[in-house]
This record gives structure tokens, C-alpha cells and sequence, in this order.
């Protein structure tokens, strides 16, 4: 799902070397809760923490390969960069951007007031 | 389309009949469609209910055509519906309890019923045929309440059935009247090379036996059976199987002409106008037919024949069979057996346990049996109707004489025909698969997504693969069609890294994948770990285990549950535990908050449904070593109560069982590996469905291996018996090691055990004392440098913020 960018806001979520590569992170914030990812090539990614699969469950604890992760629980091959889930299976969980700012990693999400 | 359409109407929702519909589907639109089936569900492939009694498919996976389907092409379907007359004056077919249905043109594909042998007892209860899903139903019913089988009939249902209800668990003997089974598909060395296989896969066989009676149990029900000779044998289920006969009541009932089968001529149309008849209820040229081949040929002719389409005439079909038992290949077409006018050819080797025959008659093929490689059942079944003189090729071909075998696989790909039926059991010609690969399918897989060929037995797939092959030319790779990798990331298999990785000494997960060329260069969720435990295992000194690479239970050293969070399973050596320890746990699980604590199968306590970042804490409390529940490595000890406390005890199983656990706990291996120990051969601790069950008698040790109380079920192998303690040690040390060095990844020791073969394991670990120490040795070495993984995250202040703290940022939500 496409995000409106205008409605994002970035939240400082914490250094960059909190987050090391292949091993995720849960992150939350409010009720929002994420999964981040480090890939090999230094890039963050952000996708809501819950599998697309209807029986649901966490993303965090996915084997990461690439932009590309494997689900912990039903192994469902996921792209990080937009949430689409890859063949054989369908389905597609929220992505959040990313950026990185002087070492420091922000997410934006939309409707969020820190408090 | 202002006109009227005409009706059309079907009795039998078989694969015949359906088959016709299916096609008159695609060549016409003149007809609104009206299907009667006897049966409560929708067309389903018959031929796969062995899969279905098996256990390898359900019911669902069968079923050929849903409900949705008759809907979406507007067919009106009847099901429960038995047609009891056909008016063909007036033309209208008559249902019980349904209106009588009109139409134009009629199709009676009413199948065949099976031959039920007219002896006393024949109607009792568990007397069944092997024909439709109640049957098979009532069968895998049976297997769970009953132990003891009969099948009468030795034939190609027969031993099918068989074998789907040896599967099941029953004591299955088949009850054969004469001494050769699939008397009409196979000579009597075939049967003989048969028998023995499927002996050896447990059925029973009675030959050359006639059946007499079908003896009560009392209630109704059949118990027994008595044969000829005065002998019986306990069943408490009799599947008859002793042939089919065309289910022929409606046409009789309707005045249409019946012989053995309802007559029709080779357009298939039957005595009364504008009824036709498919399939197995049918005589065509004196034949009735009753494998799926045929039928398809009928039905395309048919349909042809109802959309108003020039078409060949049905001549008649030579006729092939295959069994389709998995572990047995065999295959017949035409005339196996040799007359006075015959030339034979034969070819019998007794070590690879194969067989074949070739008759020819004035120098051309007329039939054959191929036992044990059927690769050429393809080609044989078209030189049987075509009948081809036989030359120095072909010879080549079949005997082996020295020519290139590729590229005759080659020709018989070009020189079939495009209406060539190449999948039997979906009935897919060649000419699909050729358009299929040139609408840009390039592997089997892609070529069975699309036209369904090779989707159900998969016999035809070298086919497929020739015709791909001649079809894509230079253009074919061969390697990645072909061969199956560890994963999707590579083509090489297990032996194959596994022999990179020593002899370009590669160390890194990362660094095997680069020069090894995976094609996905960080791999995926099935070769990183499995490579990553190659390493470990290749190089137990230096390898560093990489978390990274490992699935998310060995990564966090908890087993992940559906909703996120873990389990926590201490350590408890043989399954003894004391107060102090049960109080501690309880402390903990109260303080935790732990929603569910349980025993688990193998003697421990398991507490469910904790956070993941409670994790480190609770071990730090627990202050006990992980008990591995979540990992591929040894599991627990289970162990009886023994000789320390049991009055039938005759080992110490329990200071055993803590022994073992204590030895190899913490060891990686390519599955989860589980253990008992018990104290005598009442076996209370289970050691016949363990990875390695040790049962202790008066004089020593017994050492199973490969047992399995999981998805598959399997009884273990007995290795060895020993008679002291530090030869028990020394042998399980061995084997363990033999699995971790031999074994795929993922691959449990049942499958182990059955791919290497309890001959060669024992020659390894038991009679090769020499290799034992070697084995022994290595097992010391990796582990010599194994800690507790819990006590470790403890220790290191940085991994356990990675791996389990999470991030908390306090914010509204609007």
C-alpha cells in the first residue's frame, strides 16, 4: 500500500549502529509496532510487525537475504522495499520508509504525535 | 444466438464422461449440459484414490472439476442422482425422485462396477470393492479399528489396494487364484520379481487359492475367510478385487443392445439413436476396456463426433499398464505372452532387479513387460500400436547395444505424434506440451503449473523432459531443468557442497554461496542454515557459528510460537527432576506470568507464552542448561524408571539415559535427534520410535535406530546388541557422528536409515572397529568446544540487546 507522504512524520527511532545487518529489530512506537531490517548493502527497511498470513505472527525474527526476507513462522518470501509477499504465495504486509540522518534512523508514519 | 440450444445429458460424473463434456466444451457452444452422478461429489480422478488410501492425497486434492466449475460453464449438475431408465422414444432420462430430464444426445458413462465372487458371506459388512471414495473410505475406516485384511484378487487394483492398506498399518494378505499375479499384464518372472518386492514391503500372498466362504464374526460383520482347502485366516475387512464388470443396468433396463458391455460402434454410438456410450460401461469390437488410455481416446472422438466435427473413427486401443505402487515400476503393453508364432527377446538381471521382454511377431513389435526401469514405457507403448519392425536402433535401445541412449531419447521425442497422450492420468497430449514450451514454459515444473502432465503420478516426466529438450533445442539447460539443488539457489546437491567446501576450503557461509554461484547471492531460508551447519560439522575447530544463518528457534535459543512468543524448556538430565529444581521453576513461571506450563513428550517441562525480551531473564532465574527444545540437536534422554526402583528393571536405565544426555547434549546435527533408555523389553520410555532407543535386558544393551513416533511413523532398526556400558557409549557416539557427517540437512535418521541403508550403517559404526574410533574420535573433537547457549547470551551484554531487547518509543496515535 502506497503511503500519502505528505501525512508521514519521522520518528527517531535510534543510532544506526543499534540496528546490525540480517538481525531485526522490533521497534515500537505508540501502538505501531515494526520490524527493521539492516541489509548487507547498509539499507533500512521498515514493514509493520505482523506476517501477512492469515494466521498472523511476528516479522522480526525473519532469515533476511538481499532486499528480501523469510517469514519465522510459515517461511513466506517477503520484498522489503514495498511489503509484497513473492511467489509462490500472495499477500502484502504495510512498508514504512526509512532514512538515515547522521547516524541517526528515522521511520515515518502517518497520524502520530510523540509524547 | 437466438436459436434454441440443444441438451445434452450425461450419466456418470466420471473421468470418461467428463472427459467428453470437457472437450465438447471447447469445440461447441450448441449445448446446454446436464450431468447425473450417483455419487455425492463432482468429478474426481478416479485412477488416484490409491494416492488417497495411501495417505499422499486427500479427497479435495482429486477432485477434478469443483462444484464452481460446473457453475461457471453452466452445467447443471445432479449428484446423489441414480438413473433408474432411459425413454429413448420419447428421449428423457428418468432420476429417482427427480423430474425426467430431456434430451437431443445422451452419453452413458456409467463406468463399471466391481465383480463381487458369488460365495457365501459376500454381503456382509466390511466386504467392499476398491472402486469409489466411500470404498476408499471404508477402507483407511478399517485400517484404524481392525488389524487383519484380505484382497481377493491379484491384480492391478488388487495390489494397489494393498499396499495403500499395508500404509495403513493392517496385516494385509492377498488372495490370488492363480500363480501369477497381473496374470493379464505380466509373464510369470515379472509377477515372481513383483512378489518378492512387494514381500519385502510387507504384503502377504496366498497364490493359486481359490475363496470358499466369507465367515461371520457373530455381529454382521465378516471375520474371516475359508479357502478351498479348508483353511481360514482372520479378516475383519475383504476387499474384492477379482475384476470389474460394465455397469450395464440403465441401457439393459432401457432396451439399448448389451453384450458384456453396452454395444457401440466406433463412432460410440449405441443401438438406440442418438445415445452414445464412453468408457469402461462400453464394448467396442468385442473389448471392454478398463484403464484410463482408452477412455480418453474414446471421449476425444466423441466429442468431436456430438460438436459436429469431422473425426477418425475409433478403431480400438492398444492397451499399457503401469502399476502405480511407489518403490515398483512395472510396466506391460500388448501380447507378454510368447506363442509359437512369437519371437522373443528377453533380458534378465537379477542384481539391478530388472526385466525386459519383447515379442515380435514376423520381425515386429507386437508387445512387452519392462520390471524396474520403465524409462522406455513411452516408446513402447506406441511401437505396440504401431507395430514397427524391430532394427538394430531400436535393439540399441532396449537391450543397450551400444548406441548413444540420448539421442534415441531424442528421436522418439520428434517421432511422436502431436495427439499423442503423454500424461495418462490427465490426459495430455504432446502437442499441449509443445505449445506449452513454446508459449515459454522452459522447465517440467512450469510445463506441469500449465497442462497438469506429470502432476499426478509423474511417471511421464522423463518424457516431458525429451520433449522439452527437442523442443528447446540448444537453448535447453539440461542442469537447471534436470537436476534438483539443496534450494531454488543452486543445482548443486549435498554431496556437492559438502566436497566444494573441503577441496577449495571455504569457510564462511557467504564465501560458499559466492563460489559456488548462487544464483540468489545471500541465499535463502533453506541453504543458509543447512550450509551453515555443513561448516560447523566439516570444521569444528574453527568455524564460527553464524546466528544470522540460523532459523529464528536456533538463533534466540527458544521456540517460536504462533503468536510471537517463546518457550522455555530447561534442561533435565534423563527427565529426573527434584523439589528444589520444581520449585524454582514454579517461581519462575508466577513471577513471569507464564500463561501455560506443561509436560512435554519427551519427559520435560515446558513453560509457553513468554515475551521475548523476558527470555534472558527467566534462564538467568531458572539458572538451568537449555534443554534444546527448539534446536537441531539431540532433544532429551527419555528413560523408564529401571533397575533402581522398577520390580521388572534389569538396566540402570535412568543413570544411562542421564549419561548419554549428558555426553552429547548440545551437539548440532541435521535434525532434531531424540533418545530413550529403558531398563527392560516392556519398552516404557518408547525406544522402538526413537532416532537411537537403547533397551536394556539381563545380558546388555540393545541399539535401535531410526525409530520415529512422527509424521511418519517407523519402527527402528535394530544395530547392534552389546554387553557393556562403554560399549554402548562408544557405538552411540559413532553413529551420531556417522548421521552428522552422512546426513542432509533436515533429513531425520528414520529417512537417513532408509537413503543409506542399516547394512552400510552397521558396517560403519558396528563391524568396522577401526572406524568406529575414528568416528568416536571425531565426535570427542566437536564436542570438546560446545557451552551452554543460554549461560553464553548471558555473558555477553551486546547480543542480548540485539537479539532480544525491543525498541520503545512512547507516542499517540491519532
Amino acid at each position: 500500500m502506497e503511503l500519502n507522504t505528505l501525512d508521514l512524520r519521522y520518528v527517531e527511532i535510534g543510532a544506526l549502529e543499534q540496528f546490525k545487518p540480517f538481525i531485526g529489530k522490533e521497534v515500537r512506537i505508540g501502538e505501531y509496532s515494526l520490524a527493521v531490517f539492516r541489509t548487507s548493502d547498509g539499507k533500512l527497511f521498515a514493514l509493520e510487525n505482523r506476517t501477512p498470513h492469515k494466521k498472523g505472527g511476528p516479522l522480526t525474527e525473519a532469515i533476511v537475504s538481499g532486499h528480501t526476507i523469510y517469514c519465522p513462522l510459515r517461511d513466506l518470501h517477503i520484498r522489503l522495499e514495498d511489503g509484497k509477499v513473492l511467489e509462490p504465495d500472495t499477500g502484502e504486509v504495510q512498508a514504512y520508509p526509512v532514512i538515515i540522518e547522521n547516524e541517526t534512523v528515522k521511520i515515518g508514519l502517518p497520524a502520530i504525535t510523540l509524547t | 444466438m437466438g436459436q434454441q440450444r440443444k441438451k445434452l445429458v450425461l450419466i456418470g460424473n466420471g473421468m470418461a464422461g467428463m472427459s467428453v463434456i470437457e472437450q465438447v466444451l471447447k469445440l461447441t457452444d450448441q449445448y446446454e449440459i446436464t450431468v447425473f452422478g450417483s455419487e455425492p461429489y463432482p468429478n474426481y480422478n478416479r485412477i488416484q484414490l490409491s494416492y488417497v488410501l495411501e495417505g499422499s492425497k486427500t479427497i479435495d486434492d482429486i477432485i477434478l472439476n469443483p462444484r464452481a466449475w460446473y457453475e461457471e460453464n453452466g452445467i447443471v449438475l445432479r449428484t446423489s442422482a441414480v438413473v433408474t431408465k432411459i425413454d429413448t422414444i420419447n428421449k428423457k432420462v428418468y432420476a429417482d425422485g427427480l423430474e425426467p430430464a430431456a434430451y437431443d444426445a445422451l452419453i452413458i458413462a456409467t463406468g463399471s462396477k466391481p465383480f463381487v465372487l458369488p460365495v457365501p458371506g459376500a454381503d456382509l459388512a466390511g466386504v467392499i470393492g476398491f472402486r469409489d471414495i466411500h470404498d476408499c473410505e471404508v477402507m483407511l475406516d478399517s485400517a484404524r479399528k481392525y488389524r487383519n485384511a484380505v484382497v481377493i484378487g491379484g491384480g492391478l487394483l488388487g495390489l494397489e489396494a494393498s499396499k495403500g492398506l499395508v500404509q495403513n498399518g493392517m496385516d494385509v494378505t492377498v488372495v490370488h487364484l492363480v500363480d501369477t499375479l497381473m496374470e493379464r499384464q505380466l509373464d510369470k518372472t515379472a509377477s515372481d520379481m513383483l512378489k518378492a518386492e512387494l514381500k519385502a514391503q510387507g504384503i502377504k500372498f496366498r497364490m493359486s487359492t481359490k475363496t470358499n466362504e466369507l465367515i461371520s464374526d457373530g455381529s454382521g460383520r465378516v471375520g474371516g475367510i475359508r479357502f478351498e482347502n479348508g483353511e481360514t485366516i482372520e479378516a475383519q475387512l475383504v476387499v474384492m478385487a477379482a475384476g470389474i464388470k460394465p455397469n450395464t443396468d440403465v441401457a439393459k433396463a432401457s432396451g439399448i443392445q448389451v453384450g458384456r458391455g453396452i454395444i457401440v460402434d466406433d463412432l460410440l454410438r449405441t443401438s438406440a439413436p442418438d445415445v452414445y456410450a464412453v468408457g469402461e460401461c462400453c464394448e467396442h469390437r468385442d473389448v471392454c476396456y478398463g484403464l484410463v488410455a482408452p477412455l480418453f481416446e474414446q471421449a476425444t472422438v466423441l466429442a468431436k463426433v456430438l460438436a459436429g466435427q469431422d473425426t477418425q473413427p475409433y478403431e480400438g486401443s492398444s492397451v499399457a499398464t503401469k502399476l502405480k505402487i511407489s518403490g515398483v515400476d512395472v510396466f506391460s503393453a500388448g501380447e507378454f505372452l510368447e506363442k509359437p508364432e512369437h519371437q522373443v527377446l528377453t533380458l534378465s538381471d537379477s542384481w539391478k532387479k530388472t526385466y525386459k521382454k519383447v515379442l515380435l511377431q514376423e520381425g515386429r513389435i507386437v508387445g512387452g513387460i519392462l520390471f524396474g526401469d520403465v524409462a522406455l514405457a513411452q516408446k513402447m507403448t506406441k511401437w505396440v500400436r504401431t507395430n514397427p519392425v524391430m532394427d538394430e536402433e531400436m535393439h540399441g535401445e532396449l537391450f543397450g547395444g551400444g548406441c548413444c541412449g540420448k539421442e534415441n531419447a531424442m528421436l522418439s521425442a520428434a517421432s511422436m505424434d502431436d495427439g499423442e497422450i503423454v500424461c495418462g492420468c490427465n490426459g495430455v497430449t504432446k502437442g499441449t506440451i509443445v505449445s506449452c514450451i513454446q508459449g515459454g514454459c522452459t522447465t517440467v515444473d512450469a510445463i506441469k503449473m500449465s497442462t497438469g502432465a506429470t502432476r499426478s503420478c509423474g511417471g511421464c516426466k522423463p518424457v516431458v523432459e525429451q520433449i522439452l529438450k527437442y523442443v528447446l533445442g540448444d537453448t535447453y539447460d539440461g542442469a537447471a531443468a534436470k537436476k534438483e539443488g539443496i534450494c531454488g539457489c543452486t543445482t548443486l546437491d549435498r554431496d556437492e557442497i559438502i566436497a566444494a567446501i573441503r577441496e577449495k576450503g571455504l569457510t564462511h557461509v557467504r564465501e560458499v554461496m559466492h563460489v559456488l554461484n548462487w544464483s540468489n547471492p545471500e541465499g535463502c531460508s533453506k541453504c543458509r542454515p543447512a550450509i551453515n551447519y555443513y561448516l560447523g560439522m566439516l570444521l569444528p575447530e574453527e568455524y564460527e557459528d553464524e546466528p544470522e544463518s540460523r532459523f529464528v528457534n536456533e538463533r534466540l535459543n527458544a521456540n517460536i510460537q504462533k503468536d510471537g512468543t517463546f518457550s522455555v524448556i530447561p534442561r533435565m538430565y534423563g527427565g529426573v527432576t527434584s523439589p528444589e529444581e520444581l520449585r524454582k521453576i514454579a517461581d519462575v513461571a508466577e513471577k513471569y506470568r507464564v500463561p501455560m506450563v506443561k509436560l512435554t513428550g519427551g519427559q520435560r517441562i515446558d513453560l509457553l507464552g513468554v515475551d521475548k525480551a523476558d527470555l534472558p531473564k527467566i534462564w538467568e532465574e531458572l539458572d538451568m542448561p537449555s534443554g534444546y527444545g527448539y534446536a537441531k540437536a539431540l532433544r532429551t534422554v527419555k528413560t523408564c524408571v529401571g533397575s533402581l526402583f522398577c520390580r521388572f528393571g534389569t538396566q540402570d536405565s535412568i543413570g544411562m539415559g542421564i549419561a548419554l544426555e549428558k555426553k552429547f547434549e548440545r551437539l548440532n546435527m541435521p535434525a532434531k535427534f531424540k533418545m530413550a533408555v529403558n531398563g527392560c523389553p516392556r519398552n516404557c520410555a518408547e525406544s522402538g520410535i526413537k532416532d537411537l532407543g537403547i533397551i536394556g535386558n539381563d545380558g546388555g544393551w540393545e541399539l535401535y535406530i531410526g525409530g520415529n513416533g512422527g509424521t511418519k511413523l517407523r519402527k527402528g532398526d535394530l544395530l547392534c546388541k552389546v554387553k557393556t556400558d562403554e560399549e554402548l557409549m562408544a557405538i552411540s557416539g559413532a553413529f551420531i557422528q556417522y548421521y552428522r557427517e552422512n546426513g542432509k540437512y533436515g533429513e531425520r535418521t528414520s529417512e537417513f536409515v532408509e537413503r543409506v541403508g542399516l547394512d552400510e550403517i552397521e558396517k560403519a559404526v558396528v563391524k568396522d572397529t577401526e572406524n568406529r574410533k575414528l568416528l568416536v574420535q571425531r565426535v570427542e573433537e566437536a564436542l570438546a568446544r560446545l557451552c551452554d547457549p543460554w549461560e553464553a547470551v548471558l555473558h555477553d551484554n551486546a547480543q542480548r540487546d540485539q537479539m532480544y531487547e525491543t525498541i520503545q518509543i512512547p507516542a499517540e496515535v491519532k
